[in-house]
């Protein structure tokens, strides 16, 4: 009942030992599938880099309000006298007697981008006492916090590495607004290390926003506070405002950049892996005529025909599972970890992000690997079996 | 010409191979017209975009706006033929995701300063005397069903009406235009806007000025800003192709990478295949070449019989893939929302055949050699 396999594993190590002599046709194979995988897995680690940098940005004990209708931060806008009813609102966690919330403005200030020398939108974000309070991932790695009431500023550890003339201790001056950096924070990586961030009414001066500000995020005393604080809002008369966990906000910031990205990069991969694939039967077919005689020497001694289809099978899955191995393994090398910055179009300003390449997708393009050599190598196979042996024996 | 018939046998002689080779190239170019299309898509227009038009913002960023009082200032500024004005509105219709470009503008003006849009004369007619009108992009059109005379609803995001949260337009025009312009649009008229907003009267996002003598932009531009300096609204005026240039690389590097994917496309897909399929080919038939060469062809003839074998399967390969895409995308298969110029340039075909011809003949090459080189004693000892 086995005898099919200890046969099979007979005709693979045969199979095997002869791989030396197509070494070109086989490479071409396992290169091709690399090259696949090298693009799969490289244009998914941008959209993956970015997501984790967006959507991972919020906490869900953090609840975000702004005006109704409005779709990002950017385009919101709220009174002071507004923002003040807003922490008070029942859920929000108190220290001592102060509501753990910040009303912020959130604008864009133009910064040369390093690598191009031309100006992008980089995010500057007033804010109050509260702010760090609230984000508790945030931490200054560098310099220290500015002082509320002067012109100092911090700014994230990305927007210091993506943009010119916000280095600590650096000027910048940008319209009536001169801020000093003062500090650079880390925020685990997410979006927040692209901001700038000063005194709320520094903005409002030199925004000329008047007491107004854009959102406030405010920190609840837990998680399942967030229904009474939002329908505590959004029933109040004198408010007209929308309510989100900040973890929903940002999650949904990051829908369009991430799906955009890999729709390209499933359709490059798949087209791409087509064109691998077409190349693994070419190579297989090489692999099978070359070995005909050998092969019809077998069936003639009596190996029986499914052992010749898994020798064939068997040896295009490994040349998928090298090329898989190898294109991983380059992509990782060339590209985990590299800085970038977008623009991020749902608040037209920049994000800047590492591209991540994750275990899970590495797994997904060996996986990818495996496929196309499994289809690479089924005709081939197939072929190798329907071979008529005494035909087959004659050939040179 | 004499040996065309030649080379079409070696083609048949392993049929299968044939057609995976040529299938390879096929996907190749396939996505090469595709990557290139991306590219172009987001160029955003910098290519097509007026070189006798300059775009004058808000020194500070592109979110703050400026005073409408400075069109008269402006208008009035040597080399300044026209000058019109724009404001981003950033509406929804019916979802939050479908999210388009909305702009107030000058409904007189704005027209003439971009005569890539092509509206019919009665229906700017009846644009310019519809306050609540709106001028729309053709693709826009067809996306949503929208005809002229219907009355289309606009979720505000920014500018919120007096009354509730939603803007309601007339369609009273409709644009065309070339292929490589922008037909997503809609445009309202801004006075309109700025009677129905809650705030910023008077105000608008950026100015389009039309000048007269195109090299001295740069000086036109610095006149222009000296005029607003230290003024509250301090501007910053830059050809309309430099503000796109400076809009594409906030986006990042884009050409780098489709250019990064699609040597890795032609590389280990095109060249790889056609080279390793032609000198497998070349070293099965070692003893034909040595016949033909004992029959009396030369070294050069047989060079360029393998040769031709590797630029057929380029030509054809490269043809179809290049034409079928062609065809595909002016079908608009792959319009959507986000990218709204989606076009496989002539350029970039032009740049693809003359790939498939070079990939075609560095493919070939090697074998060619070889096949040129056997010495005809030895090739027919080998067997």
């Amino acid at each position: 009942m086995f005898g099919w396999i200890s046969q099979s594993v007979a005709v693979i190590l045969l199979g095997v030992r002869t791989i030396p002599r197509r070494l070109g046709s086989s490479a071409v194979a396992v290169i091709g599938v690399a090259g696949v995988v090298i693009v799969f897995v490289a244009v998914l680690s941008i959209a993956e880099g970015f997501r984790a940098a967006v959507a991972d940005a919020g906490s869900p004990v953090n609840a975000l309000v702004m005006r109704s209708g409005a779709d990002s931060e950017m385009t919101s806008g709220l009174g002071g006298p507004e923002a003040d009813l807003i922490k008070q609102a029942p859920g929000v966690l108190r220290a001592g007697n102060r509501p753990v919330a910040s009303a912020e403005l959130y604008v864009i200030v133009d910064l040369p981008k390093r690598t191009t020398g031309t100006t992008a939108n980089v995010p500057l974000r007033g804010v109050e006492p509260a702010a760090l309070q609230v984000r508790n991932d945030l931490k200054i790695t560098e310099g220290r916090m500015f002082q509320f009431g002067t012109n100092e500023a911090i700014v994230g550890r990305g927007a210091n590495r993506q943009f010119t003339g916000v280095d600590l201790g650096s000027e910048f001056k940008s319209g009536q607004l001169t801020l000093k950096i003062v500090g650079i924070f880390t925020s685990g990586g997410s979006v927040a290390e692209t901001e700038v961030w000063c005194d709320a009414h520094l903005v409002q001066g030199v925004y000329r926003r008047g007491n107004s500000y854009q959102s406030v995020l405010a920190k609840l005393d837990s998680a399942a506070s967030f229904e009474t604080f939002r329908n505590w809002l959004t029933t109040n008369p004198q408010l007209d405002v929308q309510v989100r966990r900040e973890s929903d906000y940002y999650a949904a910031q990051s829908t369009v950049m991430t799906s955009i990205i890999q729709g390209i990069g499933v359709t490059v991969a798949l087209l791409m892996g087509v064109g691998a694939v077409f190349g693994a039967i070419l190579t297989m077919y090489t692999a099978v005529s070359t070995r005909t005689r050998e092969i019809a020497t077998l069936r003639a001694l009596g190996f029986n025909t499914l052992s010749v289809i898994v020798s064939v099978l068997t040896e295009s899955l490994a040349l998928g599972a090298l090329g898989g191995l190898i294109g991983g393994l380059a992509a990782y090398v060339a590209f985990n970890g590299y800085q970038t910055s977008t623009m991020n179009f749902q608040t037209f300003s920049q994000v800047a992000f590492a591209f991540r390449v994750t275990p899970q997708l590495l797994m997904l393009g060996l996986a990818y690997a495996l496929m196309m050599g499994l289809v690479g190598g089924l005709l081939p196979a197939i072929r190798a079996a329907r071979l008529p042996i005494p035909s087959a024996l004659r050939e040179l | 010409m004499r040996y065309l018939h030649l080379v079409w046998r070696s083609l048949l002689r392993r049929k299968l191979r044939t057609a995976f080779t040529l299938l390879v190239v096929f996907v190749s170019f396939v996505l090469f017209a595709f990557l290139m299309t991306i590219r172009t898509a987001f160029s955003m227009g910098v290519e097509v975009a007026g070189v006798d038009r300059l775009a004058m913002m808000h020194k500070v960023s592109l979110i703050q706006l400026l005073p409408i009082a400075y069109l008269q200032q402006i208008q009035s500024t040597r080399g300044v033929e026209l000058a019109s004005h724009a404001t981003w509105f950033g509406g929804t219709y019916q979802d939050k995701a479908n999210e388009f470009a909305v702009m107030a503008v000058d409904p007189e003006t704005y027209p003439k300063l971009y005569p890539e849009m092509r509206v019919p004369e009665d229906q700017l007619k009846a644009w310019r005397a519809d306050r609540q009108g709106a001028l729309i992009g053709r693709d826009i059109a067809n996306r949503y069903g929208w005809k002229i005379g219907d009355k289309v609803p606009i979720q505000a995001t920014i500018w919120q009406p007096k009354q509730g949260n939603t803007w309601y337009f007339n369609i009273d025009a409709i644009y065309d235009a070339d292929k490589n312009f922008d037909k997503t649009n809609l445009f309202f008229r801004y006075d309109y806007l700025d009677e129905n907003r809650r705030g910023a009267y008077g105000q608008v996002g950026w100015y389009i000025i039309k000048i007269n003598d195109p090299p001295h932009a740069a000086d036109i531009a610095r006149s222009l800003d000296s005029q607003f300096a230290n003024s509250a609204a301090e501007t910053k005026t830059s050809t309309e192709k430099a503000f796109l240039q400076g809009f594409v690389n906030q986006v990042g590097n884009i050409g780098f990478i489709i250019k990064a994917i699609l040597a890795a496309v032609l590389f280990t897909l095109f060249f790889l295949v056609t080279a390793q399929t032609m000198a497998q080919s070349v070293r099965e038939r070692t003893t034909e070449f040595a016949v033909l060469k004992t029959l009396g062809f030369s070294d050069g003839l047989v060079l360029t019989l393998v040769l031709a074998e590797a630029l057929i399967i380029a030509a054809v390969g490269g043809a179809l893939g290049l034409g079928l895409t062609w065809i595909f995308i002016s079908q608009g298969g792959f319009n959507n929302a986000f990218l709204p110029v989606f076009v496989l340039t002539g350029r970039d075909v032009a740049l693809g055949a003359v790939l498939c011809v070079a990939l075609g003949v560095l493919a070939g090459v090697l074998p060619a050699m070889a096949a040129m080189r056997l010495r005809i004693v030895d090739a027919l000892r080998r067997n």
